[in-house]
C-alpha cells in the first residue's frame, strides 16, 4: 500500500522551528552548548524537560502528514485518500478504533445515558448498554490463571505499572550505558555516582519522571484494550484520543504565535529604544492604537473575515485538514499581532536604560555600528527578558486557544483541541449528572503543559545567564 | 571591659563557604569614634550590619557574640530587636539618594522615627523633628520639613539621614561610608557635622571607611579589616605615626602625595574567602613574606599604647619606603613649555546646553547649560587633568571629546581638523585617534560578550586590523601591556575583579591605537591599593606609546600626582587652568583653593569647608557662578561673569580677585 507525504504549512513551520533550535544548541557558539550542558544539570530541568520532551513528541509525530493510496481501480490514475492522516493517527488507532453513541465515564463498561436497546429476545428496552470496545475485546478473552480473580482493570493497571517502570529502567540504563561509552567511565561506576547523587546530571530526577511518565502511558496503553481510559465524549469519541490529539493544536498555537510576536516585539521596542526620537513616537503611536483596540474584538472580525474567505474559495483548499491547518495558522497571525505590544513596551525601556549603559558609550566611540551594538550589546543583555515573557506569552497562547473556542472563533470545530472540548464542556456541566471528564482531561493536559514550561523556562534563563553561573 | 558601650567579640559571619567575617573583636568606648578601614570586601560593611541584625539572609553568624551595654544583641528576640535598631544604635547609610522613601516628605520620615522611638505625638512631635532638622544644619528647617526628598541635594539628604538616625537619641552612631557618594565639599560638610553632633550627644561612633585621610581625620581609635579579619588596631595618634602591619604601610604608600613618585601600589588582589587560610592572609601580597608567614596564623602582638598587630614580622620599624622615582620624571619631559608646538587637540568655546523640557509655545525654553563655553588645548604627550565636583559639566565635556555628545556651539579640533561632519572614513581616524576609559568598569564591559570580543570589536569597527591571525597577536600583547594574561581573552568580565575590568577597559580603547586618552575617573570606583596599580599602568603607558591624556578627576591630590596642567571646573566654565603643581601648592581661584582645603588629609585636623552646595547648572547665579560660596566675593562678583586673566606664571584664573600666591 503506498502513501503520499502531505506537508501542511503549520507542519513545515514547526519543524523549521525545531531544527532551528536544534541547529543552535548542537552547532551553536560553545557557551550556548556550555548553557544548554548546565542546563540539564538543574532538577527542575530535567524533570519538566522530560516532560515537554514527552508533548513535543507527540506534537511533532502528529505533525507528520500522509494520505494513504486508494485500492487500484482498473482504468484511472492512482488515487490517494481525502482523509489526511499522521504518523501519531497510526500509531493511537486503537484508541478510536471503537465509537460509541455516547457519553461514557473513564473505564467505565457501560454508557453513562440511558439509551433504548435490543436485547437478544427482541425485547426493546431502556438501559445503559454494554460499550462496543469492552464487548468486542471482551470477546475471545479467556479468562485464566492466577490472576483471574483479580478485577480486570486491576490486572490490567498492575501489569502496566510494571512495564512502566521496566521500560523506564531500560531506557535509563540505555542512556547511562552511552554516557559511560562516552565519558570513559565503567557503567558500574557511573550508576554508583548516580544513584548517590553526586553526578553532575540529576540522574534520581530524570528516573524517577521518566518512571512516572512510563508508568502512565503503559497503565493507559493497557487499560485502552479494554476502556475508554478518559471516557467518551457527547458522540462517543475516545477522550484520551482527542486529548492526545490536543496536543498537537496547543503547541502550534503557542510556538507559532510566539515566532510571530517575537520579532514584531523585539524590533520595534529595541529600534524605539535605541534610536529614540520620531522612531520612538512612530512605534508607540503604533502599539497605543493597537492597545486601544479591545483585543477579541480584533480577532473575532478577523477570523470572521477568514472563514468568509475560506467559503468563497473553496478550491484554494483541497482537504479538510488543509482548511483546518489555514485557519490555525491565520489564528495565529492574529492573536500573534495583537500581542506583541507588552513585550515591545518592556523591551523598549529596557533598552532605553540599556543605551545608556557605558559599555554601549564606549561601543559608539569605537565606531561600532548602530545595527551590531543593538545587535551584540543590547538585544543579548535583553534575553533574559525575552525568554520570560516568551513562555509566559506561550502559555498565554496555549490558554487563548481555550478561550478563542470557547467563543467559537478559534480553531476549526472539526480539529481535536482543548478549547473545543472545554467549549463542549459548557453543556455537560450543567446536565445532572455532571459529565466532568473531559474538561477535566483537557484541564489536566493543558495544565501540566504550561506548568512545565514555566519551570523549564525559568531553569533555562538561570543556565544561560553568564552572571548566574557565579552562584 | 565592662565600661566600653559596644563590645563585639570574635564574630563569625559566613555566606555560603565564605566568611566574609572571619573573627573579629573589638569593643568602643562611650563617646568614642572607631574607624573600621578597610577595602571592599573587607568585610567592614557586614559588621556594620550584623550589629544591627540586618544581615542578608544569605549570611549566617557562626560563632562570637555582640555586646550593647553588656547586652547580648544575638541572643534578643526580633521584638525586642526592634527599640535597638535607631533606638539605641543609629545607622547611616552610603547611598543618601536611595536611603530616603522619594515619596515621603522630610517631615514625614523624621517623624516616623521620633514617634517611634520617642512617643511623641502632634505639636511636640512636629517641633521635635522641626529642631532635630535644625541641629544637622538645615535652614528653614520648618518649611523643609515639608519637602520631598528629590527637592533638595545629595548633601542635605545625607543630612536628613543623620537627623533620622539621630532621632531616636541613638548611643551608638554607625555610619558605612557616609561621605563616600558625596563631593568633598560637601563630604568636609557632612564630616563637620558628624563630629559636631557626636560631641554634643556624647555618641559612640563607628566610622566604616576606605579612606584614610577620612580616618585621620574622624578617628579616636583606628581598627584596619583585610579580608575578613581585623589585621591591625591602634590608637589614632599611634597608627598614622607607626602603622605596623606590611598592609596599612602599603596602604599609606599607595596615596598620591609625592608627585615624582611612581605609586605603591599593592600586588594581586584580596584573596578568596572561602578556603580555610593556614598563614597570614596577607602573604600573597607581602614584600616581608617568610616561611612563617605561609604555616601559622599570626596572633595578636600588643605593642603597648593599645597598638595591636597581627603579624609576624613586627619587629621592622615603620617607614615609608620611597617608589623608585619615575622613569619620565617631570624634569626630563619638558612638556611644560610647549604652547610653541602644535596642540594635538584644541577646544574652542565648547558649548553643550540639554533642554530640560520640550519648548511649548509660550514656555521659555529653560536649557541646562553643561559645558558653557570651555576653551582648552591638549598637547601631544601631555597630561591634563579636568578637575571639578559632580555636575560641573566635565564628564559631558570629554563625551563631546569622543563624540559622543555633540557640541551645541564651539568647536573641537584634532590635528588642525574640526571633530565629526566629515567622510565616513576620517570619522573613524578620528574616532580611533580620541578613546575613552569609562568610571565604572562594572558598567563599561558587556558582561555578555568575552574580553576577546570586546577588545576585538572597536578594531574590526574602525579598520585597524583587518587580518584574524595578526589581530590576535596585537591582542595578545595588549593584554600584556595592561598586565593581564593572555589567557584572560577568553573569560567573561565578571570573573575579573574592579581593577582587572578597568585594565581590560584601558586594553580595549588601547587596541584602536588612540593618540589621546579621556580618563573619566577611572579610578573613583575602585580601591586605594588598585586606584595606585591604574594610575601606574597610565603613566607607564603615556611613557611607553606617547599617548596624551586628559584624566577627568574630582581627587586633587591625585590630578596632582598624574599631570603637567591642571584646569579647574565649576559649572561649565573653567575657573583656572595652568600648571598643575602651581594650582594645587598655590591656588589662585578661591574655588579651587576649596576644593584643595576641602579634602582631608593624613596632617589636617581641620577641614575648610565652603558654606553651601554647588549650584544647579539650570540656573546659575547671575555674575560670578561661585560668588553665593565664595569668601572674598564683592558686589563686581555679583553683577558678570570675570573673563579669564593670565597671571605672572601662566596660568589663567577667572576671577576678580585672585588669591596672591605670595600673600599665602
Amino acid at each position: 500500500m503506498g502513501w503520499q507525504p502531505v506537508v501542511l504549512w503549520a507542519d513545515g513551520l514547526i519543524w523549521l522551528t525545531v531544527g532551528a533550535v536544534g541547529l543552535l544548541f548542537w552547532r551553536g557558539a560553545d557557551n550556548i552548548r556550555a548553557g544548554w550542558q548546565s542546563l540539564w544539570r538543574q532538577p527542575v530541568a530535567m524533570a519538566a524537560g522530560l516532560i515537554l520532551l514527552c508533548y513535543v513528541g507527540i506534537g511533532l509525530l502528529d505533525s507528520l502528514h500522509f494520505r494513504l493510496r486508494l485500492p487500484a481501480q482498473a482504468g484511472m490514475s492512482v488515487q490517494y485518500s481525502v482523509e489526511v492522516n499522521s504518523v501519531l493517527d497510526v500509531l493511537i488507532a486503537r484508541l478510536s478504533a471503537y465509537q460509541e453513541q455516547s457519553y461514557s465515564a473513564p473505564l467505565a463498561k457501560h454508557l453513562f445515558v440511558k439509551m433504548p436497546t435490543t436485547l437478544p429476545d427482541g425485547h426493546l428496552v431502556l438501559g445503559y448498554p454494554e460499550l462496543t470496545l469492552y464487548q468486542a475485546q471482551r470477546l475471545g478473552r479467556d479468562e485464566q490463571g492466577a490472576w483471574r480473580h483479580w478485577p480486570e482493570k486491576v490486572r490490567l493497571g498492575l501489569r502496566g505499572v510494571l512495564m512502566g517502570v521496566l521500560l523506564a529502567a531500560a531506557m535509563t540504563l540505555l542512556f547511562a550505558g552511552w554516557q559511560a561509552h562516552r565519558g570513559g567511565v565503567s557503567l558500574r561506576d557511573l550508576l554508583r555516582t548516580a544513584w548517590q547523587g553526586k553526578h553532575q546530571l540529576p540522574w534520581r530526577t530524570g528516573w524517577a519522571t521518566l518512571t512516572v511518565l512510563c508508568v502512565l502511558g503503559a497503565m493507559m496503553a493497557e487499560w485502552s484494550t479494554v476502556y475508554h481510559v478518559l471516557g467518551t465524549d457527547k458522540i462517543g469519541q475516545d477522550v484520551l484520543y482527542q486529548s492526545i490529539k490536543g496536543v498537537r493544536t496547543g503547541l502550534m498555537m503557542g510556538t507559532l504565535t510566539t515566532l510571530v510576536t517575537l520579532p514584531l516585539a523585539v524590533g520595534l521596542g529595541i529600534a524605539a529604544g535605541y534610536f529614540g526620537g520620531w522612531v520612538d513616537d512612530a512605534i508607540q503611536y503604533i502599539y497605543t492604537t493597537l492597545n486601544s483596540i479591545p483585543g477579541v474584538l480584533l480577532i473575532v472580525a478577523a477570523v470572521l473575515l477568514m472563514q468568509g474567505f475560506i467559503e468563497t474559495h473553496p478550491a484554494l483548499f483541497d482537504s479538510a485538514a488543509s482548511r483546518a491547518d489555514f485557519r490555525l495558522l491565520f489564528l495565529c497571525l492574529i492573536l500573534g499581532v495583537t500581542s506583541w505590544t507588552g513585550l515591545c513596551r518592556v523591551l523598549r525601556g529596557e533598552t532605553l536604560k540599556l543605551r545608556e549603559q557605558d559599555y554601549v558609550s564606549a561601543a559608539r566611540t569605537l565606531g561600532v555600528s548602530d545595527w551590531r551594538i543593538m545587535g551584540r550589546h543590547v538585544l543579548p543583555n535583553l534575553l533574559h527578558l525575552i525568554l520570560i515573557s516568551m513562555v509566559m506569552d506561550f502559555s498565554g497562547f496555549v490558554l487563548a486557544e481555550a478561550v478563542l473556542s470557547y467563543l467559537g472563533v478559534g480553531v476549526d470545530p472539526a480539529m481535536a483541541s482543548w478549547g473545543n472540548m472545554i467549549n463542549a464542556a459548557r453543556l455537560e456541566l450543567s446536565r445532572e449528572p455532571v459529565v466532568w471528564w473531559p474538561l477535566a482531561s483537557a484541564f489536566g493536559w493543558m495544565f501540566v503543559l504550561v506548568l512545565s514550561a514555566n519551570l523549564f523556562a525559568d531553569s533555562v534563563r538561570e543556565a544561560f545567564d553568564p552572571l548566574g553561573q557565579r552562584r | 571591659m565592662s565600661e566600653s558601650l559596644l563590645q563585639v567579640s570574635n564574630l563569625r559571619i559566613t555566606i555560603g563557604k565564605a566568611r566574609v567575617v572571619d573573627g573579629i573583636s573589638f569593643a568602643i568606648a562611650p563617646r568614642q569614634t572607631f574607624v573600621l578601614l578597610g577595602e571592599s570586601g573587607s568585610g567592614k560593611s557586614m559588621t556594620a550590619l550584623s550589629i544591627m541584625r540586618l544581615l542578608p539572609e544569605s549570611a549566617h553568624y557562626q560563632a562570637g557574640d555582640i555586646r550593647l551595654h553588656g547586652q547580648d544583641l544575638l541572643g534578643l528576640p526580633e521584638s525586642a530587636m526592634r527599640p535597638v535598631r535607631g533606638g539605641m544604635v543609629g545607622m547611616i547609610f552610603q547611598e543618601p539618594m536611595t536611603s530616603l522613601n522619594p515619596v515621603l516628605t522630610l517631615g514625614e520620615q523624621i517623624k516616623e522615627s521620633l514617634s517611634l522611638h520617642q512617643r511623641l505625638h502632634g505639636r511636640a512631635l512636629h517641633e521635635a523633628a522641626a529642631d532635630l532638622l535644625q541641629s544637622v544644619g538645615i535652614a528653614d528647617a520648618a518649611q523643609r520639613l515639608h519637602d520631598y526628598p528629590f527637592q533638595i541635594s545629595g548633601g542635605m539628604k545625607q543630612r536628613v539621614m543623620i537627623a533620622i538616625s539621630l532621632a531616636g537619641n541613638p548611643a551608638l552612631l554607625i555610619a558605612d561610608e557616609p561621605t563616600t557618594a558625596l563631593d568633598v565639599t560637601v563630604q568636609a560638610q557632612v564630616l563637620e557635622l558628624l563630629r559636631k553632633v557626636q560631641r554634643e550627644r556624647g555618641m559612640g561612633m563607628l566610622l566604616i571607611t576606605h579612606d584614610l585621610a577620612v580616618a585621620a581625620y574622624m578617628a579616636d581609635q583606628v581598627g584596619v579589616m583585610y579580608a575578613g579579619e581585623l589585621v591591625e588596631m591602634a590608637p589614632r595618634e599611634v597608627f598614622f605615626k607607626q602603622a605596623q602591619h606590611p598592609y596599612s604601610q602599603k596602604l599609606f604608600a599607595a596615596l598620591p602625595s609625592q608627585p615624582d613618585q611612581v605609586l605603591q601600589a599593592i600586588a594581586g588582589s584580596v584573596p578568596a574567602l572561602d578556603k580555610v587560610f593556614e598563614g597570614c592572609r596577607f602573604a600573597d601580597r607581602c614584600d616581608e613574606t617568610q616561611a612563617i608567614c605561609r604555616n601559622a596564623i599570626p596572633a595578636w602582638q600588643d605593642l603597648g599604647n593599645g597598638h595591636q598587630v597581627r603579624c609576624h614580622g613586627v619587629s621592622s620599624p615603620f617607614q615609608i619606603k620611597p617608589g623608585p622615582a619615575l622613569v619620565s620624571s617631570r624634569s626630563a619631559q619638558p612638556i611644560l613649555r610647549v604652547h610653541d608646538r602644535q596642540a594635538l587637540l584644541k577646544v574652542r568655546d565648547a558649548q553643550v546646553y540639554f533642554d530640560l523640557r520640550p519648548s511649548t509655545f509660550f514656555g521659555k525654553r529653560r536649557q541646562l547649560k553643561a559645558v558653557d563655553g570651555v576653551s582648552l588645548d591638549l598637547f601631544p604627550g601631555e597630561t591634563l587633568a579636568l578637575v571639578g565636583e559632580s555636575g560641573c559639566g566635565k564628564t559631558t565635556l570629554g563625551k563631546s571629546l569622543v563624540q559622543l555628545q555633540p557640541l551645541t556651539a564651539g568647536y573641537i579640533e584634532l590635528d588642525g581638523v574640526a571633530l565629526g561632519g566629515h567622510s565616513r572614513r576620517l570619522l573613524q581616524v578620528q574616532r580611533a585617534a580620541i578613546q575613552m576609559v569609562f568610571q565604572d568598569p562594572f558598567a563599561s564591559l558587556n558582561p555578555r560578550m568575552r574580553i576577546h570580543a570586546l577588545l576585538e570589536e572597536g578594531m574590526v569597527a574602525l579598520g585597524v586590523e583587518p587580518d584574524a591571525t595578526r589581530r590576535q597577536i596585537l591582542l595578545e600583547q595588549l593584554m600584556t601591556q595592561v598586565g593581564m594574561s593572555k589567557q584572560a581573552l577568553n573569560r567573561y568580565p565578571h570573573e575579573f575583579s574592579g581593577g582587572q575590568r578597568q585594565r581590560i577597559a584601558i586594553a580595549r580603547a588601547l587596541a584602536v591605537q588612540p593618540r589621546l586618552l579621556v580618563c573619566d575617573e577611572p579610578t573613583s570606583a575602585l580601591d586605594v591599593s588598585v586606584q595606585a596599580q591604574i594610575v601606574n599602568l597610565l603613566r607607564e603607558l603615556q611613557t611607553s606609546m606617547g599617548l596624551s591624556l586628559l584624566f577627568i578627576t574630582h581627587n586633587l591630590p591625585l590630578a596632582r600626582h598624574l599631570a603637567q596642567r591642571m584646569a579647574v571646573m565649576y559649572l561649565g566654565r573653567i575657573v583656572e587652568q595652568g600648571d598643575s603643581a602651581a594650582i594645587a601648592d598655590t591656588p589662585a581661584h578661591p574655588y579651587s583653593q576649596a576644593l584643595l582645603q576641602a579634602v582631608p588629609t593624613l596632617t589636617t585636623h581641620t577641614l575648610v569647608s565652603l558654606r553651601g552646595e554647588p549650584a544647579s547648572a539650570s540656573h546659575p547665579p547671575i555674575g560670578c557662578h561661585f560668588h553665593p560660596r565664595c569668601p572674598r566675593a564683592e558686589a563686581i562678583c555679583q553683577v558678570t561673569y570675570p573673563a579669564l586673566r593670565t597671571l605672572q606664571d601662566g596660568r589663567q584664573v577667572a576671577c576678580y580677585f585672585p588669591i596672591d600666591p605670595v600673600a599665602t
